[in-house]
Formats: structure tokens, C-alpha cells, sequence
């Protein structure tokens, strides 16, 4: 076997750099607004490994099995390498988007495989969908809190964000009737509205039946579209399933996103975009110019995957693994926060969302959570105009059940600090938090959102 | 020259350091020193005997690298090193310290108390708040006394918000100041060696001008350099870092942060190991002063190499 050379250059050559004054002049006005802060520095040092985060999105890929794995990689190998190591079409496979109509159709939606894209992750699908449809300053609506990784997306195409509150019941849709009339009376139409309907990233609130119907109207009404982020429909641990808005609406006005990631896994980087014909058309041309076509590779593998018969299995183990956390999550909650915390109660999804009280600043409180060696997301980063710093999102699928207790102790811990030193300060003495549970206290389901 | 290159650690500026750090070996491997980074662990020492450098060049920022324990090391192993020594860092880290040293040389200051929780916790500081609010007034600012960027910095408008900023400021430290909010155009003055770089003003394009963070956020705040100043305004600026500089004990290069208010400049705090990355205002008034980056990373290690030549 013969041994890979040792790159001449570890690192770049001497005549390169880094110097801003050698491009500032050449950087498009739209970096000017990816916004790099000190809040996202500290986000940076929580990869140290002593530190449990619960800051990640992560679903648990240590649950599938290798030997599973192994074959379908090895079948592929001898079957189809040829194919799987060439260009695809931009469109994806026709394979990929039958595994995709039955996904969908587990939750009762029945597309078209021509109205389907298969997109490089479900990030590449949001960035498809602003590339085709925003210009710069054009307004999109999205949820308070909406998903934190779609913030850089609608910034760096210049967008003019406006969010809708959430309650424990999803967007307040009669907020953004409001929002739409005023919007008019300024002349200005939001070119769509995102939204992350079910078990929703970072609140964990789902979007009830009667406020999906009204969005879906409301959508048909003002000929606006609806973008629905759908990555977590299926991890669903209790409650009613709830209709997608692709579904209630037919797809005319909504434009569906879809992943892999959470059903099986993130590394192979697959996710879908559906939309109606003459909007499918343009993103078509913009995933083209992006990076041609998705990974075949990863394709075929979903293919190999899919032919086995076993992925609602997975799906049906992952919920067993991530309900039993999520319920060690509110329970480890309920003993380590203090009673004015409220938090989310998710009937699925990854993602727990808790709001402390308005004299805390998540931000602040990770400096200190990160010395005691766990980490969160301040809720600032689930907000594009610097609300939410009282509210943290926490991740439940992707440390175990001892992770979970233990961080959120370690979380309590600082916060019981903060909240005994601003009882001194204020003078509002109070007994210190008791060490044993005081669950009677606590109200089981906490409204998402309620402190601004 | 072999130089190590000592970047990232522990600290909150992690992000920042690494940043500095690969922009400044860059420049060293362009100079054609032969250039060693470390991202600084509990086996720094070992490292540094190890490599053997003939100088270090300190990228980080914040507690452990920027507050003097790095520097006390190197001073121990007989390292030169780029930037003030131990005991001027830790006096500019400490902005309790720094106040006092700026006092002591009976240059401008806002007014100012420093509180340990100890006192909240234990000695009922809080019911001497109204009356250091009285002395204060508002609007005021509170800070953690070790800290950098903007990190736990927090203004209040009135007595109500003061808990609250309390509580931010002593996430970072367990030792915090208050301090009466001055007015007035944010200035930066770096200084090299001896001599001050032109002055670099922070304006804030967007937003709150209370909002601390903001200064920090790409495309919220503008930074002109130089400054538009005039002669007597810049005269008085460049002449009060300086003092500053040297009542701090800085050496190699500090920045210098000041307010200029109605009625003259007001000294904020000292950084000893200002910000290396693209955007930073070391850099930035290097540039203006006709400084390559290069050329200031050499005058840098010069310095380090060379100090009573400064």
C-alpha cells in the first residue's frame, strides 16, 4: 500500500494573504450585513469536549447501524460505482424523489415527483428559495423565535426581516393579518412567509390546525407564498399529527422543504424543496448555477437505504430514544430552574425553548455556563433585531439521558446564582432555591414567548 | 527568526485570538520568519522549551493571554515577547486597576466605584447603590472590571436597570465597575513603541448608540481613521493615551480607548493586546500611519526584540 505524500505546503504560500485591505474593495455590499458578534465568538469555544452542549441541533447518527451502513455502501461499490461517482441530474434522481413522495406521504401529502427538487441539505433549499425569489430589501415574514440558521440566509440576501410572536400554539397568524394590513398601508408585500410549522426550531411549539388553515387562506388571499420547514414533522413523541400547510393548501401558494437529516442523517447532506411548476423552474436554474446537482453518491445510498424497508423502523427508534430525553430534559427542568422559568413542553422536534426571567441575559449567562462547562444558544440568535435575551434553546437529541440531567443542573446552577445576587440586589430577599425537586410549582406546559 | 505564534486558549475572545493569530503568522511566513503557532494548552511550557523560539509573538486576548499570565511565563523561560510585559497587562486587563493607575497619575476618568459581589452577597452593598447613583447620575455604565470586546458591558438609563446590569457584568468577573456615562465622540488611539497612530473614531451607523454589542457587529458601527479631529482636539487625545501608555507601564503597543466629550477626552481603558484580525483599529491606524500590515508585524517583533530602542 502506498502512502499518501506529505503536502509540500501545510499551509498557504508566502505571496497569499489574508489582509482585509488587499479585497476590501472587491466584497459585495450583501457581506456587509453577515454579521459576525461577540455572542457568536463565544458560540465558538463550546466544541471544547469537556463541555456539554446542548447547544447543537444534533440528531444522535450514533443509533444507526453500522452494519446497515456497510451494506448498502458495499452494494453500491459493486453494483453502481460508475453511476455514483458521476454528475446527476440538477433535478436530483428519480429514485431519490420516490423515497421522498413516501416521506412525504407518511404525513399525508401526496406531490408530484416533477414539482420536487433534491437540494444539497434543507439550508440549501431555504438559500434556493430566497435566491429565487428576494431582491435586496424585499420583506419576508418569519416566526419569533424563527429557525437561527435562517437569519444569515434572508441576510445575506439583503432581506428586510419582520417576525411574528409565537405562543404555545405556533405564529400568531392574527398578529400577522395585522402585520400584512400594515404592511399594505406602506406599500409594501412580503414576498413569503417562513415558517416552521411543527415542533418548531428553537420554540418547540407547534402551529395549530385552526391557525394552519387560516395561514393557508390567508396565503391564497394575498397570493403570497408560504415557505414550510418541515424537518421534524416525523419525530413526533405525543400529540395529534397535524396536516402540513402543503397539504391543506394543495401546494399553490406553499413552497415545502424537507431533509434527511433528522430522519436519517445530516452527513449525507440531502434535502428537498417542493414547489409549484413556474417557481420549481427558476430554482432549478439557481441550484444549477449553485453546484449542478446534489452528491449521487448520498442519493443512491438513500436509495439502498429506502429498498430495505426499514427507514420507518429507524424513524419508529429514534422517537422511543428522543421522547425518553425529552421527557428527562422537562423533568431535569422542573427540578433545576427556578420557578419564574417557563418552558416549552415539545410534542416532537429536537429543540426545548426556555425564557428566564426579564433580568437575565442568556448571552451573559452562557459566559458563565460555559466556566461551569455546558452550553446553550442565548435566544438572541433565534431573533434578527437583539430580542429574545431571556430565552436559551435547548437541544435534547443529541446527548444522552445522564448529559441532559447533568447539564441542565449545571445550567440551573448559574441561573440560581444570577437569581440570588439580583435578590440582593434589589433586596427582594429571598429563601435560595431548594435543593430537592419543587415540581408542584412549576405549571407542566409554559407558554414560548411570553417575555419579549 | 524562529517566532512562536501564541494564539486561542480558554478565554471568552477565543474566536478573536484565533483570528489575530492566523493573521499575523500569515504576515510572519511573508516576512520569511520560520513561524511555530501554538494554540495555547496546558502543555505551553513544554511547547516552548521545546521550540526554543527567539521571540514570541502573544495573539490572544482576554484572561490568561491579555492579563499577564502568558507574559509572567515568558518573562520566567526568558522568551522575548511582543506587547506590554506582565505587570502592564495585568493593569490594563484589571480596569479597577487601570482606573486607579490613571487616577494616581492625575489624568481624566469618568467617576467611577468598584463593588466585588462579595460586598452585594454578604455586606448589603446594594443599599449603598442609591446614594453611588446620586454621586453618579444617570444615564451609567457597568462593566466587568476583567472583560473584553463588549462582553457583560450594559448601560442603564435609570436606578430600575441597575440590578439587571449587575447581573450581566458579573457573568464575566466577579469584580465590576460603574461608571458615570460620558457624552461624546468614541475614539481609539493605538500606540507603537512611542508613538500614537493616527486616531481611529467609532460611529455607529445603525441602531441604539447604547447598545454595546452594536460596536462589535460588522456593518452596525463605521470606523473613520483618522478621525476628523481638529488640530487642538487631536493634540489633546494623542497626548492623554500617551500618558496613559506610560502611566499603565505599556510597552511594544496598547490601544487606548477614550471618550471626547464636550469639555475635553475622558479615558475609557487600556488594551494591552488589541485586536490583530482584518477589522481591528490597531491595524486599521497602522494603515494610516502608511504602515503595511507586514511592516507593523515587523516594527512589532522589533520592539519585542529590541525594547530600549523603542
Amino acid at each position: 500500500m502506498s502512502e499518501v505524500p506529505e503536502p509540500t505546503h501545510r499551509r498557504r504560500s508566502h505571496t497569499s494573504g489574508r489582509d482585509l485591505e488587499r479585497y476590501a474593495g472587491l466584497f459585495a455590499e450583501r457581506t456587509g450585513v453577515m454579521r459576525s458578534s461577540a455572542m457568536r465568538d463565544l458560540m465558538a469555544i463550546t466544541a471544547r469536549p469537556e463541555v456539554i452542549s446542548l447547544a447543537g441541533g444534533l440528531p444522535d447518527t450514533s443509533t444507526f447501524p453500522p452494519q446497515s451502513f456497510a451494506a448498502q455502501m458495499t452494494r453500491i461499490a459493486q453494483e453502481s460505482a460508475a453511476k455514483a461517482l458521476q454528475y446527476g441530474p440538477t433535478e436530483g434522481f428519480e429514485e431519490t424523489k420516490d423515497c421522498i413522495v413516501e416521506v412525504m406521504g407518511a404525513e399525508g401529502m401526496l406531490p408530484d415527483p416533477d414539482d420536487i427538487i433534491v437540494t444539497t441539505g434543507g439550508q440549501q433549499a431555504i438559500d434556493l428559495v430566497c435566491k429565487t425569489l428576494l431582491d435586496p430589501g424585499d420583506v419576508v415574514i418569519c416566526e419569533a423565535p424563527t429557525y437561527p440558521g435562517a437569519i444569515p440566509t434572508l441576510c445575506s440576501y439583503q432581506a428586510d426581516v419582520v417576525q411574528v410572536e409565537c405562543d404555545e400554539d405556533g405564529m400568531q397568524v392574527e398578529l400577522l393579518e395585522q402585520l400584512l394590513a400594515d404592511l399594505r398601508a406602506e406599500g409594501k408585500r412580503p414576498k413569503f412567509i417562513y415558517s416552521v410549522p411543527s415542533f418548531q426550531n428553537p420554540a418547540g411549539v407547534t402551529m395549530s390546525l385552526e391557525r394552519r388553515h387560516r395561514l393557508v387562506e390567508l396565503a391564497r388571499a394575498n397570493e403570497l407564498l408560504v415557505v414550510e420547514d418541515n424537518p421534524y414533522g416525523l419525530l413526533r413523541y405525543g400529540g395529534e399529527p397535524m396536516p402540513p400547510l402543503y397539504q391543506l393548501d394543495g401546494g399553490d401558494f406553499v413552497i415545502y422543504l424537507g431533509t434527511f437529516s433528522k430522519i436519517l442523517s445530516p452527513g449525507i447532506r440531502l434535502g428537498w424543496a417542493v414547489a409549484p411548476p413556474p417557481v420549481m423552474e427558476k430554482i432549478v436554474l439557481g441550484k444549477q448555477a449553485a453546484d449542478l446537482c446534489t452528491s449521487t453518491l448520498t442519493q443512491y445510498f438513500v436509495r439502498e437505504y429506502f429498498a430495505e424497508r426499514r427507514w420507518q423502523h429507524y424513524i419508529d427508534d429514534l422517537v422511543e430514544i428522543y421522547r425518553a430525553r425529552r421527557d428527562t430534559m422537562v423533568e431535569a427542568l422542573r427540578t433545576h430552574f427556578p420557578a419564574e422559568a417557563t418552558w416549552t413542553e415539545p410534542d416532537g422536534g429536537l429543540f426545548i425553548w426556555a425564557t428566564l426571567p426579564d433580568y437575565i441575559d442568556t448571552s451573559d449567562l452562557l459566559a458563565k455556563a460555559l466556566r461551569a462547562d455546558v452550553a446553550f444558544v442565548p435566544g438572541q440568535a433565534a431573533y434578527i433585531d437583539g430580542r429574545g435575551s431571556h430565552s436559551m434553546r435547548l437541544n435534547f437529541s443529541g446527548v444522552d439521558e445522564d448529559e441532559i440531567r447533568e447539564g441542565v443542573r449545571r445550567i440551573g446552577k448559574v441561573i440560581a446564582e444570577q437569581v440570588e445576587l439580583y435578590g440582593t440586589l434589589t433586596g427582594e430577599q429571598r429563601p435560595p432555591e431548594p435543593e430537592e425537586p419543587s415540581a408542584p410549582n412549576v405549571v407542566p406546559f409554559r407558554k414560548a414567548g411570553e417575555a419579549g | 527568526m524562529r517566532v512562536v505564534v501564541l494564539k486561542g486558549g480558554r478565554s471568552l475572545e477565543r474566536g478573536v485570538s484565533l483570528r489575530s493569530g492566523a493573521r499575523v503568522e500569515d504576515a510572519l511566513e511573508r516576512l520569511g520568519h520560520e513561524v511555530v503557532p501554538i494554540d495555547v494548552g496546558p502543555d505551553l511550557v513544554k511547547r516552548l522549551s521545546a521550540e526554543r523560539p527567539d521571540v514570541a509573538f502573544v495573539a490572544m486576548h482576554g484572561v490568561g493571554g491579555e492579563d499577564g499570565t502568558v507574559q509572567e511565563l515568558l518573562e520566567i523561560l526568558g522568551i522575548p515577547f511582543t506587547g506590554p510585559g506582565a505587570a502592564a497587562c495585568a493593569r490594563c486587563m484589571d480596569k479597577v486597576q487601570a482606573k486607579d493607575a490613571i487616577e494616581d497619575a492625575g489624568l481624566p476618568t469618568p467617576e467611577w466605584f468598584a463593588f466585588n459581589q462579595t460586598a452585594f452577597r454578604e455586606f448589603g452593598a446594594a443599599d449603598a447603590l442609591g446614594r453611588l447613583e446620586e454621586t453618579l447620575g444617570f444615564p451609567l455604565v457597568v462593566k466587568p472590571s476583567r472583560g473584553g470586546s463588549s462582553l457583560g458591558v450594559k448601560f442603564a438609563a435609570a436606578a430600575t436597570e441597575v440590578p439587571q446590569a449587575l447581573v450581566s457584568a458579573f457573568s464575566y468577573d466577579d469584580r465590576v465597575l460603574i461608571e458615570s456615562f460620558v457624552d461624546g465622540r468614541e475614539l481609539a488611539v493605538s500606540i507603537l513603541g512611542d508613538e500614537p497612530l493616527p486616531v481611529v473614531e467609532a460611529i455607529l451607523v445603525e441602531g441604539d448608540r447604547y447598545d454595546f454589542e452594536a460596536r462589535y457587529e460588522i456593518g452596525r458601527t463605521r470606523f473613520a481613521c483618522p478621525a476628523e479631529l481638529t488640530a487642538e482636539e487631536e493634540r489633546a487625545v494623542t497626548e492623554l493615551a500617551l500618558a496613559t501608555y506610560r502611566a499603565l507601564g505599556c510597552t511594544g503597543f496598547a490601544r487606548i480607548d477614550l471618550i471626547l466629550g464636550a469639555d475635553g477626552p475622558w479615558l475609557l481603558e487600556a488594551n494591552a493586546i488589541p485586536g490583530l484580525t482584518d477589522t481591528s483599529l490597531l491595524p486599521q491606524a497602522a494603515e494610516a500611519a502608511g504602515l503595511s500590515f507586514e511592516q507593523l508585524v515587523e516594527r512589532i517583533l522589533d520592539l519585542a526584540l529590541k525594547p530600549a530602542a523603542a
